[in-house]
């Protein structure tokens, strides 16, 4: 069916194309021979195929250009006829004598630009005429076409100031008045084509609408180019002429196009000095028309002005450009109840935006959109549009972008509040904006204030929100978020001790209140943030005023206490362990025995209490051997208990070698090279031994239990210890010990029973290199190690 | 001047209250003479309806003496003239109807027939410009239907003259796909049971292509001079008259016509006045 339109269609083109050349080709042959009267008759016939009903715009417009060609070569003949003698005037009413209107309109147009060019009668008379004449045609797409082509032939002879048809001191005024009267009219069949036809054709109506628009919009464009029209006339009778036909035609597609087209013709600068004209058109226009669009475009381009022009500046402020944008954008709304949330929020981004280039010291002015905005969105929930919530994202990431940085954001107190109107994984990816943009600016952030108003802006990410569905949630940008949330909290950094204190407060209560599954995540950045506030205490000197209130290590560490607490509800015990022996460590640091001891006694308890995993207990337990090494503020008695303890719980452990390993670690908890109070060489000697006690067991039992003897890289590892020890000076470790611990490993490995093990093997081989290499170096070493033979 | 069956003929053209006069020239063929009763010239207005072929009635007839009765040998010229004749009418050519002036030459002669020969010459009859002349203004419609408003800017128009006038729609109800103004000429002949009446459209000319809205007004300038037109002529001595109406035809997309007439008078004005 369609197609058989779009054939018949071609069928009909063609047939008007060849009606057209045949009536050309005999107006050229009379125009050859000078006969006007035949170049009439037959000009006229062939402007008679534009009488036309059946052709879309499209194909109409083809066919328009083909007459559009003769009537050029027609003009010229009437410029000939005209210097031949002929009365222009004569051939201004010659041509009138046609029956039909069409041709006779076209005709009439095409002598009236050699009439106007004769300059025998003003440009503005004729172009009266021509103008009122037209109104003969009420046919929408011919009109359209002929007013058309009036434009087009006398857009070089409006009698504009300057023009060589520059008339008396209205000439400007003419000019105007001709071009605007022509628009007028243009649109008005141009609407008036929606409502002719089937109501079932709307689409297909709209859509050569849409053809023709430009037919319509080149008046502007002309109205644009007149010299004459300054701001004084654009502000006193062109806009306000322009506006008042848009508002009058009442449809939607005119009133968007035109607006559009206003905004774009002419020049940024009568913009900004008639914005409340213009603006005070929009609350009149169609509810269905797209206002947001049009007014974004309007925010951009006087956006873009001030970007460009400095010296415009002074303008926006003078004419109050902001204040009346926003009331404007208030009264659209207002205005179409029905525009979606989607277009407030579009239109309140485009606000910002213009905000933020053009005033970007009134941080106010920011607010109060915001302000505006969050006051469209309330009572409506949550909002559900994704074009919205996309919008939402866009209105806050704005302020964000220009300026870099964050701290600015948080001055505008409305920021969060629309945040909240965001759903919740919207609110999340917003979140993960602000702390996007702290992260690629380096932003600091300082001071509690805030911090907390930081937290605000992420709370998304920092604690559960109402209705959350977890099992939807993707484990993989959940730790996304969080790890971004942890990176963030590093952020967060202020020199002076008491400030930094009360901001690691406050994140603390904010991330509290995270709930188990994000505290393994924020915690530890926390604890670090804190620790490294303990060491830039600890290089300072005692606060000598003793002053309570004074930031201490002690009172960090108190806090931390409790943060790490606050884990074990999770529960993450070895997260938590790792970090009470950080604590215990930065402890150790301060000269706090009592603190330090406590957060060993809380890595003890945990270890107990909720460390079963043997391989977890494994890392634990080396863990605490290596922080407990290393702590040197403990006195005797506490330092017995607690190696006392971590022996006892390396013998403990499940499997044999992993005991054997643990035990021969703590030897290292008697013998500390570099603290000659902690030179326990005995005890010492007595781990190792034990360690060798169980290897034995170890292999024996691999004997039992798989018919082979397990590997000798224990009996290596322990040799290694001995070595050690014997090397820094351990009393306790003789030559002959050492010896014997070869000899047996050689007969381990050279026992039937032993699974051969090469890297255990090269491991031996290098470490009897290492004895061989000491004993060739000589001196004291070589001295010592020259009774072991190998 | 004037057209005659189709072909064009160079005819002297008069006006009412001028001579006529001329010189009648008879050469009878060599060697021979011609003997008459006498030669008389008579200048005839005459009206001749169609429907009554041959049958003329002669409103005008004045007749001059030009010779004795006598024989004539050679070439003799007779001048003549008519002195101020009244010719109260135009040279007419309608449908049914026909007015004409004439020379007729009459050679008397006795048993053989008399010679006679013709001259047609047309007169035509120029008025001053009226001195009252309204423009004609109606309002007229279909109740719920068609509304408009029109004006012409006279009632009385010159041959040479140009009808301005403007419709103004006051409501549109139906789809108009057309507006033409037509020129009609009502030739009416006869009188009483007798009367013919034959209507012509001189003129069609289409003043709005397409639909217009209310509120819509469309301009009407129709020049005149391309038209046939003949003033109008108000009963012809009791033998017809000749009027002139406009008509305003619209016409929907259904082709309905929906018209409205209204008579203008036409005349011919005095060339340079």
């Amino acid at each position: 069916m369609m197609t058989g339109v779009a054939e018949d269609e071609e069928k009909w083109l063609a047939a008007g194309i060849a009606g057209l050349q045949q009536n050309a080709f005999y107006m050229h042959r009379a125009m050859d021979s000078n006969n006007l009267r035949d170049a009439l008759k037959y000009s006229a016939q062939m402007l008679s195929e534009l009488r036309t009903s059946k052709l879309s715009p499209h194909k109409y417009y083809e066919l328009y250009m083909r007459a559009f060609d003769e009537l050029r070569k027609l003009e010229i003949f009437f410029k000939e006829e005209a210097r031949r003698g002929c009365s222009i005037v004569d051939l201004y009413e010659l041509v009138q004598h046609a029956g039909n209107i069409l041709p006779r309109l076209y005709l009439l147009c095409t002598v009236g630009s050699v009439y106007i060019k004769s300059k025998e009668a003003p440009a503005k008379d004729i172009l009266k005429d021509l103008v009122e004449m037209c109104r003969g045609i009420q046919h929408p797409l011919r009109g359209l076409f002929l007013r058309s082509y009036l434009s087009q032939v006398s857009r070089d002879k409006l009698p504009d100031i300057g023009s060589e048809y520059e008339g008396d001191a209205d000439t400007i005024m003419d000019a105007m008045e001709f071009v605007l009267q022509n628009f007028t009219e243009m649109n008005k069949l141009w609407v008036r084509m929606q409502h002719q036809g089937p109501a079932r054709e709307k689409e297909k109506r709209e859509k050569e609408r849409s053809e023709l628009r430009d037919l319509v919009g080149k008046n502007l464009h002309v109205l644009s180019q007149i010299e004459g029209v300054d701001l004084e006339l654009y502000k006193e009778t062109v806009l306000p002429r322009v506006l008042e036909q848009v508002v009058n035609c009442k449809d939607d597609i005119a009133q968007y196009y035109l607006m559009d087209c206003i905004i774009q013709v002419f020049p940024d600068e009568y913009h900004l000095q008639t914005l409340e004209i213009l603006l005070g058109v929009f609350p009149q226009l169609q509810p269905s028309v797209d206002i947001k669009t049009v007014l974004s475009q309007l925010m951009e381009r006087l956006s873009n002005y001030a970007a460009i022009s400095a010296e415009a500046l002074p303008e926006f402020l003078q004419v109050e450009a902001f204040s009346k944008l926003n009331n404007a954008i208030g009264k659209v709304i207002e205005a179409q109840a029905d525009m979606p949330v989607f277009g407030a929020v579009t239109l309140y981004s485009s606000l910002l935006k213009f905000s933020l280039h053009v005033h970007p010291d009134r941080l106010d002015y920011a607010d109060q959109v915001l302000g505006s905005c969050v006051k469209q969105l309330s009572g409506r929930g949550k909002i559900e549009d994704s074009k919205a919530t996309k919008q939402i994202v866009a209105l806050l990431s704005a302020p964000i972008e220009k300026y870099n940085n964050v701290v600015t954001a948080l001055k505008l107190s409305n920021y969060p509040r629309v945040m909240e109107y965001l759903d919740n994984e919207t609110n999340k990816v917003m979140a993960t904006v602000v702390i996007q943009s702290v992260m690629k600016n380096n932003t600091h952030i300082t001071t509690v204030d805030k911090v907390e108003a930081l937290f605000e802006l992420i709370k998304g990410l920092i604690k559960d929100l109402e209705r959350t569905a977890y099992d939807e949630l993707d484990e993989d940008d959940f730790k996304e978020e969080q790890n971004s949330v942890a990176r963030l909290i590093q952020m967060l950094h202020n020199d002076d001790p008491e400030e930094m204190f009360k901001i690691i407060c406050t994140v603390r209560k904010h991330i509290l209140t995270g709930g188990p599954k994000r505290l393994p995540f924020t915690v530890p950045p926390l604890v670090f943030s804190s620790l490294k506030l303990v060491r830039q205490l600890q290089g300072q000197e005692e606060n000598p005023f003793g002053d309570e209130a004074a930031t201490t290590p002690k009172k960090i560490f108190q806090l931390l206490n409790q943060i790490i607490e606050a884990l074990s509800n999770v529960p993450a015990p070895d997260l938590a362990l790792r970090l009470y022996l950080q604590c215990a460590e930065a402890a150790n640091d301060c000269e706090l025995e009592p603190v330090a001891y406590e957060f060993f006694t809380q890595a003890y308890i945990l270890y107990e209490e909720e460390i079963s995993d043997s391989k977890a207990q494994i890392t634990a337990i080396h863990l605490i051997i290596g922080t407990l090494q290393r702590m040197h503020v403990f006195g005797v008695e506490n330092r017995d208990t607690l190696t006392h303890k971590t022996t006892g719980y390396s013998a403990k452990l499940l499997k044999k070698p992993d005991q054997c390993k643990a035990v021969y670690a703590c030897s290292h908890l008697f013998w500390v090279d570099d603290q000659d109070n902690m030179k326990d060489g005995e005890r010492a000697l007595l781990c190792l031994k034990r360690a060798l006690r169980i290897a034995n067991a170890a292999q024996q039992m691999s004997n039992v239990t798989r018919g082979s003897a397990g590997s000798v890289t224990l009996f290596v590892e322990i040799l290694n210890k001995y070595l050690y020890f014997f090397e820094k000076g351990n009393p306790q470790i003789t030559v002959a010990a050492i010896q014997s611990l070869i000899e047996l490993i050689t007969t381990e490995m050279q026992s039937d029973t032993t699974t051969p093990d090469s890297t255990a093997d090269a491991f031996f081989a290098s470490t009897l290199r290492y004895i061989q290499f000491q004993k060739q170096k000589g001196g004291a070493v070589g001295e010592k190690y020259g009774p072991i033979k190998v | 001047m004037k057209k005659e069956n189709g072909q064009t003929v160079m005819v002297p053209l008069f006006q009412s209250q001028e001579n006529v006069c001329g010189k009648i020239s008879i050469e009878p063929i060599q060697g021979k003479k011609i003997e008459h009763n006498g030669i008389k010239v008579e200048l005839l207005g005459q009206i001749e309806m169609y429907f009554d072929k041959g049958n003329f009635y002669d409103f005008t007839s004045l007749v001059r003496e030009l010779d004795i009765p006598g024989d004539i040998y050679e070439k003799k010229t007779y001048p003549f003239e008519f002195s101020t004749v009244e010719m109260p009418y135009e040279t007419y050519n309608g449908v049914n109807v026909r007015l004409r002036y004439v020379l007729k030459v009459t050679i008397n002669r006795g048993y053989t027939g008399s010679i006679i020969e013709y001259q047609d010459f047309v007169v035509r009859t120029f008025s001053p410009p009226p001195s009252l002349n309204t423009s004609i203004k109606m309002e007229v419609g279909i109740e719920d239907c068609l509304h408009i408003e029109f004006e012409y800017n006279k009632s009385k128009y010159h041959l040479k003259d140009v009808i301005i006038g403007k419709i103004y729609f006051l409501l549109v109800r139906i789809k108009i796909k057309n507006m033409d103004l037509e020129i009609r000429r009502r030739e009416s002949t006869g009188a009483g049971h007798n009367t013919h009446v034959e209507t012509e459209t001189l003129a069609k000319f289409e003043l709005m292509d397409g639909a217009p809205v209310r509120g819509e007004s469309i301009p009407i300038r129709l020049f005149l001079s391309p038209y046939e037109l003949t003033p109008t002529h108000r009963n012809v001595n009791n033998k017809f008259s000749v009027k002139y109406y406009l008509n305003l035809v619209l016409v929907d997309e259904e082709d309905r016509r929906y018209f409205k007439q209204q008579e203008i008078t036409l005349y011919r004005l005095q060339e340079g006045s």
